[in-house]
């Protein structure tokens, strides 16, 4: 078999396959370049270039849609899975010292004694997550945005690894332990809400969601409200935000007041 | 001739061995979802058993399928002994240890990433070598099948291949490129993530190169189903191949057109171009051509079989047919089930109609009717054929054979109807849990019932099978002669080079993968700001 025998726009099988498939490339890349983008009567182009490059998925900002309108401040911090792993001593120490500030109401073990959150044992990236967050803006509480705006990037990584060093004790009331509602076990597929144990810790974890274990009731009520009402805004794609809205208020009742009720020995560990 | 027998069967019995656990699962999966069953509590079970049904079912038993039928074509098409022996036992031997390598962190919950890997989930790197290793060993298969075909040239210059081995070459190679994309994806974006060199992955990119494999993966599944519909079916119903050429011409345009079609799998992704689509779209409707050919050249070599048997009229010659013959039985439950499925294609290649149906029970309802039922029920077939050639003894009870077929049949029909249905009206798949009482899907759960029901008809049917076949084993001993394949009705004495070598279908196949995929993979990969954290399973 000799490959000058085949490959020769003699062999009518090749000039048929290549003819057609050459072809039917053509004739799709003009439908689908051309032709398909301007059939939308919606999408405007500043010219036929411009239409082959939005068809070929050039990013691009056409003259005719307007500036992105401003909306609430977003988190723009970017976690990933290993970034305060593995802190050093030294940092552990440094958040110790800085630590101090936040005593007053996160209490001088990481336990609060005043419906703020306790930050005792709490994973690393969610205290450094939402330190950046307060100091962005993106999330903003009349107490806690002045201590955040002049943390730089090392004493978040500090703070966060100090507090997650901290042992997991038990909350300031301790309250009998309540049984799982619903909403906590199953969710409500139906309307978009996995169970909450999914990112919070007991199925799995996901990078910068809490532990939600003995944690204030009023303190998670308050911020499944806040989320649901939109009044929060700071989780990332809005991931809390359109579980909450979802939520019925018996639900956000329901599920601060579990959570609040749990021992923290529950919690799993991360590393 | 077959001499390499222990080759094949073990090729058989691990890829059955592994269907006949997966099935478990899958109905394990479609029980604890239902109504029937209240909820496991922990969506991490659910997503755990799905991981090892897909893969198995996805990458191991039909991967083992094809490598197994194909040793035997070879060895009984070219009738000349396998040449490479050693190596395709190596090949075995990677698949073994891939397939355990791969399972033992998915049982642990270590990697519940699903079959389609779903990057930025990244699971334990072991799953993923497990896989690498897994198309390894049958890239081994696939370099075997060349060189087997190499080496009868050589001593055959200038005679038509045998179809069956034509066909069975085609699909080696559709395979060794259309894995080329998921090893990529593998080695190049998701294993350094899972060892911890990187710890962010560009999931657009690798969705992109998933699709480049999981569209014609979907058509080296159905190559050993076609190979049996040309070169088993007529001659085990007593007739004759209605022509040799459509043969061939079938074969060549599944090796070109099933590459260049896969981003019809990312319809719903921001980061391809509507253009790729569109054009990926149009392409997907050229793949209908080869099976519209095969279903024409079959139907027509089962009226010869039927006309040879005294059949008359323009229908009534469907009576004539062997109905008790399993092959025959076989055959026309995987034609009804491929009309169906076919139809239902149609809705899932078009851009605008897909979104309809996009990501829910529909897409799974969809590929078991195709895979588990048409593909699948061939698989039965092949194997209930060349047993008695493998194992040199007959088989037990062929009133067993067709009532495991039925079985079969009716319970894919029973599974997959209300499947779909409950996916049109909306019901998302891959969860875990559905919530019933719901006003809003509780009139679905009486359809999700029914596939239940569906499922644990499979069950029995997939037990049956591998009963009957380990059975067959004590049967006393009988000779079954030479294992054959059908003959056309006209004489095969000459064949156009093009239709007796594959460089042309290879390079186009190469060819329109690069014009179809080259830019969007090269645009993705070479921008800075597509990547995002990776997330890892089971860290806890
Ligand atoms: C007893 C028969 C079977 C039952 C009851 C069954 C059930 C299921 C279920 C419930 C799913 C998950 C769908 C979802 O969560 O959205 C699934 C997925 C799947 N099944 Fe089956 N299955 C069966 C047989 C088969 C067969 C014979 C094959 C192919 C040879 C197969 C291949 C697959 C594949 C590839 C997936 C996709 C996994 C994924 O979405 O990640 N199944 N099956
Ligand atoms: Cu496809």
């Amino acid at each position: 078999m000799s490959a000058r025998e085949l490959f020769t726009f003699r062999n009518p099988y090749f000039s048929a396959g290549v003819g057609l498939a050459a072809g039917l490339f053509v004739l799709t890349a003009l439908g689908g370049f051309i032709v398909l983008p301007y059939a939308q009567k919606e999408l405007k182009f500043a010219g036929l270039w411009d239409a082959i490059c939005s068809a070929a998925g050039v990013p691009q900002r056409s003259a005719s849609v307007p500036t992105a309108k401003v909306g609430p401040r977003l988190s723009e911090a970017v976690l990933t899975p290993t970034m305060l792993a593995r802190p050093g001593q030294e940092s552990i120490g440094r958040g110790a010292t800085l630590a101090q500030r936040c005593a007053i109401c996160h209490g001088p073990t990481g336990i609060s004694r005043a419906d703020s959150p306790n930050l005792a044992g709490q994973y690393a990236s969610v205290i450094y997550k939402e330190l950046l967050d307060f100091r962005s803006g993106a999330r903003s509480n009349a107490v806690m945005s002045p201590f955040a705006v002049d943390l730089k990037d090392q004493d978040m990584a500090d703070l966060a690894a100090y507090y997650a060093y901290l042992p997991r004790l038990p909350a300031y009331h301790p309250t009998p332990q309540l049984p799982r509602p619903r909403i906590v076990i199953y969710g409500a597929p139906v309307r978009g809400i996995a169970p909450c144990g999914s990112c919070h810790g007991s199925l799995d974890n996901k990078t910068g969601s809490p532990w939600l274990e003995g944690q204030s009731e009023a303190y998670l009520k308050a911020q499944l409200q806040a989320f649901a009402s939109g009044r929060r805004t700071n989780d990332i794609s809005q991931q809390m935000r359109n579980i909450a809205r979802a939520m019925t208020p018996q639900e956000i009742d329901e599920a601060a007041a579990y959570y609040a009720s749990q021992p923290t020995e529950i919690v799993k560990s991360t590393d | 001739m077959l001499v390499n027998r222990k080759l094949v069967l073990a090729h058989f019995w691990l890829a059955f061995a592994v269907f006949g656990l997966a099935l478990f699962l899958g109905a394990w999966q479609m029980f604890v979802r239902s109504p029937l069953y209240t909820w496991i509590s922990d969506p991490e079970w659910y997503y755990r058993s799905l991981t090892a049904h897909g893969t198995v079912m996805g990458y191991v038993f039909p991967t083992l399928v094809a490598m197994g039928f194909g040793y035997a074509i070879s060895e009984s098409a070219l009738k000349q002994p396998l040449v490479g022996v050693r190596w395709a036992w190596a090949g075995f031997w990677l698949i073994v240890v891939g397939a355990v390598m791969a399972m033992v962190p998915v049982a642990l919950g270590r990697a519940s990433v699903l079959y389609t890997f779903y990057p930025p989930l990244i699971g334990s790197v072991f799953y993923y070598i497990g896989v690498v290793l897994v198309v390894v060993g049958s890239w081994i298969w696939v370099a075997l099948m060349s060189v087997n075909l190499r080496v009868w040239r050589r001593e055959h210059p200038g005679e038509p291949v045998p179809l069956a081995m034509f066909a069975n070459v085609a699909g080696s190679y559709l395979w060794a490129w259309t894995a080329v994309g998921a090893a990529l994806e593998l080695l190049l974006q998701i294993i350094p993530v899972a060892l911890g060199w990187r710890t962010t992955i560009d999931a657009g990119l690798a969705r992109v190169f998933f699709s480049w494999t999981l569209h014609a993966i979907v058509y080296f599944w159905l190559m050993p189903t076609y190979i049996a519909y040309y070169t088993i079916v007529p001659r085990a119903i007593g007739g004759r191949l209605y022509s040799d050429t459509m043969g061939r011409i079938a074969f060549i345009l599944f090796l070109v057109v099933a590459m260049p079609i896969g981003i019809h799998h990312t319809f719903a992704d921001p980061q391809v171009g509507a253009g790729f689509k569109f054009i990926h779209s149009a392409f997907t409707a050229l793949v209908a051509l080869p099976t519209l050919l095969t279903v024409f050249t079959i139907c027509a070599s089962v009226e010869i079989a039927a006309r040879l048997r005294g059949g008359r009229g323009p229908f009534g010659w469907i009576g004539a047919l062997p109905w008790d013959n399993p092959i025959m039985l076989a055959v026309a439950f995987s034609f009804v089930l491929l009309g169906f499925g076919g139809a239902g294609g149609l809705i899932n290649m078009s851009y605008q109609l897909d979104t309809t149906i996009h990501n829910t029970q529909w897409i799974t309802g969809h590929f078991h009717l195709i895979f588990g039922g048409a593909i699948v029920i061939m698989y039965f077939a092949i194997a209930y054929d060349l047993w008695p050639h493998l194992t040199g003894r007959a088989l037990p009870d062929l009133r067993l054979v067709r009532a495991q077929l039925w079985l079969w049949f009716v319970g894919m029909i029973v599974t997959t109807f209300p499947w779909h249905w409950v996916g049109i009206l909306g019901m998302p798949r891959r969860m875990a849990y559905y919530d019933y009482s719901d006003p809003a899907i509780s009139p679905q759960a009486f359809s999700v019932t029914l596939s239940v029901i569906g499922a644990f008809v499979l069950l029995i049917s997939g037990l049956l099978f591998l009963y009957i076949l380990a059975t067959a084993h004590r049967q006393p001993a009988a000779d079954a002669g030479a294992y054959r394949f059908s003959v056309p009705v006209h004489p095969v004495h000459t064949v156009p080079l093009a239709l007796n070598s594959f460089a042309i279908w290879v390079a186009l196949m190469i060819g329109l993968t690069v014009t179809n995929y080259a830019y969007p993979i090269l645009t993705l990969a070479a921008r800075s700001d597509t990547s995002v954290p990776a997330v890892y399973v089971g860290a806890q």
